[in-house]
């Protein structure tokens, strides 16, 4: 068992950046297998060049964010969707 | 420049040659894990390495074969994207070299592929002519799974992503063809001397 | 910069230590103030960054122990051995000193007395933290939602936060406390002497079938241990919120 991994809640800041809302909370589907839960409860590895966010369930990698400082980079391709609340 | 907090210095080494260390790096005693996913253990009797892809004819080593294979040690510095450097690391492992004479290709490419589904792209002559390694040994001590074992890709001269952990094989390609990481902001060469950390640089 | 607007919603602001407490030999919690502080609720955390002379930045993220409301933001922080930033934040910073700071992070991990099950809190080392501000929440609003409270320590000595978690249990209002003390104990100590693990859970939390919320915190070891037992008592996965350290405690 990986010693170093978080939940998605702990790159809650991070996740700030890139999206308007809050998305701990926001409803995640893993495209691999079909689960579905809160983007706060996914495993998160952040002990790298990036941040990778995989499926508790299968382990398939959902979403990805990179930063140079100046960009970020964000692969969501492993999510069948995202459900986020609606503002207004 | 952000705010500076009083008194705050990190934990880095300051007693190393300047000229060791490449711009924007910073030496540690420490040799942190870095990881995108939970750690495999592919038990060895199930273990194979592979050189696929571009290649006249695909070839295959079990554990005991590549074991079987000249090995050699060496001693180098390491540098991670992520601003470390950690210098005089010691390896045992077998020369890349030694794996691609086994096969006949006109690829100018390498995809390393791995356990958990890493992936990382090099131009074929970063790691031939003695410059990178399958290492399975680190400080004497056979390379531990945090650190990528039973063996990983091993390329001193760039950054260490480039270095795959739990590497099972290279696939010779005729176009460079992006990794896990290359795909995500993380430059195609990864030159740590020409700070080739993200595209565009 | 601290005080310019980044991308999304964000700001680093610009924390000062208004008084620091030792909690335990290993832990100290920071009284903050943050000029442009929008408050926060129970079970939140904030990101921080330090920035040495030389422009070197490191990152940490850490939770608030203060509850929402209070007019003042707590960080409890335990130093890790080795550690690059929370030896800094235990040892040396000192009242005056200043950091930058955003947040509040994370509503997936929160506490708001929502109608439902009773609640359990699980609690490894200085995981104790975010519990503790929805615990001071919990008390300021006098709810009186049933909260169990199952807290790992080494030792007598390094549980955080002691005396308060006394008092709060003592008030009566629902609130109850284990303790294990997993490396020494008193003696004559009758609570708990061992890692947690799925026949102490059995005893100690919510039976499943009164639709519990868990929240668990701690080192990532303690947390999969904790959250794979609650698991198997039969605990809803939507209802066991997790918040794992990492390999160190945070």
């Amino acid at each position: 068992m990986d010693e170093l991994m978080l939940d998605g809640n702990a790159v809650g800041g991070l996740l700030l950046e890139v999206f308007a809302e809050d998305v701990t909370r926001a409803g995640s589907c893993c495209d691999a297998c079909g689960a579905t839960g809160q983007v706060g409860a996914l495993r998160v590895h952040s002990n790298a060049p990036g941040v990778v966010f995989r499926c508790p369930r299968c382990d398939a990698v959902l979403l990805r964010l990179a930063s140079d400082g100046k960009r970020v980079w964000l692969d969501l391709r492993g999510l069948r969707h995202l459900e986020l609340p609606r503002a207004g | 420049m952000s705010f500076v907090s009083r008194g705050f210095k990190g934990r880095r080494r300051d007693d190393v040659p300047p000229e060791r260390i490449p711009p924007g790096q910073h030496a540690t005693r420490d040799f942190p894990v870095l990881s995108a996913g939970p750690t495999p253990h592919t038990p060895l009797s199930d273990w194979t390495f592979e050189i696929t892809g571009e290649v006249a004819e695909p070839r295959r080593w079990t554990w005991e074969e590549f074991r079987a294979l000249p090995s050699e040690e060496l001693t180098t510095d390491i540098h991670c994207v992520t601003t470390w450097s950690k210098l005089d690391t010691v390896w045992e492992g077998v020369s890349v070299d030694t794996l691609l004479a086994e096969v006949e290709t006109d690829a100018e490419y390498v995809t390393a592929f791995c356990d958990g589904g890493y992936t990382t792209n090099l131009p074929i002559e970063d790691v031939t002519d003695g410059k990178a390694w399958v290492a399975f040994a680190y400080d004497g001590e056979p390379l531990d799974p945090e650190h990528g074992g039973p063996v990983r890709l091993l390329v001193p001269h760039l950054y260490f992503w480039k270095s795959a952990k739990w590497v099972r094989g290279l696939r010779l390609t005729a176009d460079d063809e992006p990794g896990f990481w290359e795909t995500l902001g993380y430059h195609m060469r990864g030159d740590p001397w020409q700070e080739q950390r993200y595209w565009g640089d | 910069m601290a005080g310019a607007a980044v991308l999304g919603r964000l700001t680093w602001l610009v924390a000062e230590a208004v008084d620091v407490l030792t909690e335990t030999p290993r832990t100290r919690t920071l009284v903050l103030d943050v000029p442009g502080w929008t408050g926060h609720r129970a079970g939140q955390h904030v990101d921080i960054r330090l920035t040495a002379e030389d422009g070197y930045q490191a990152q940490r993220s850490y939770s608030i122990a203060s509850a929402p409301g209070d007019g003042r933001l707590d960080l409890t922080v335990e130093r890790i051995e080795d550690g690059e930033v929370s030896p800094y934040l235990v040892d040396d910073l000192l009242p005056g000193d200043r950091f930058e700071l955003r947040g509040p992070i994370g509503g997936y991990f929160v506490w708001e007395d929502e109608p439902g099950g009773p609640v359990l809190l699980l609690a490894g080392g200085s995981g104790i933290a975010p519990l503790m501000s929805m615990l001071r929440h919990r008390a300021a609003t006098a709810s009186e939602v049933p909260t169990r409270l199952l807290y790992s320590s080494r030792a007598l000595g390094d549980v955080i936060y002691r005396e308060e978690l006394d008092r709060l249990a003592a008030d009566g209002a629902g609130f109850e406390i284990s303790l294990t003390l997993t490396r020494a104990q008193p003696p004559g100590w009758e609570g708990y002497e061992r890692r947690i693990d799925d026949e102490l859970l059995a005893e100690v939390a919510w039976p499943a079938t009164e639709r519990p919320l868990a929240f668990v915190c701690g080192p990532t070891t303690f947390v999969e241990v904790a959250a794979s037992a609650l698991s198997r008592l039969g605990y809803e996965p939507a209802r066991i919120k997790t918040e794992r350290f990492g390999p160190t405690g945070g």
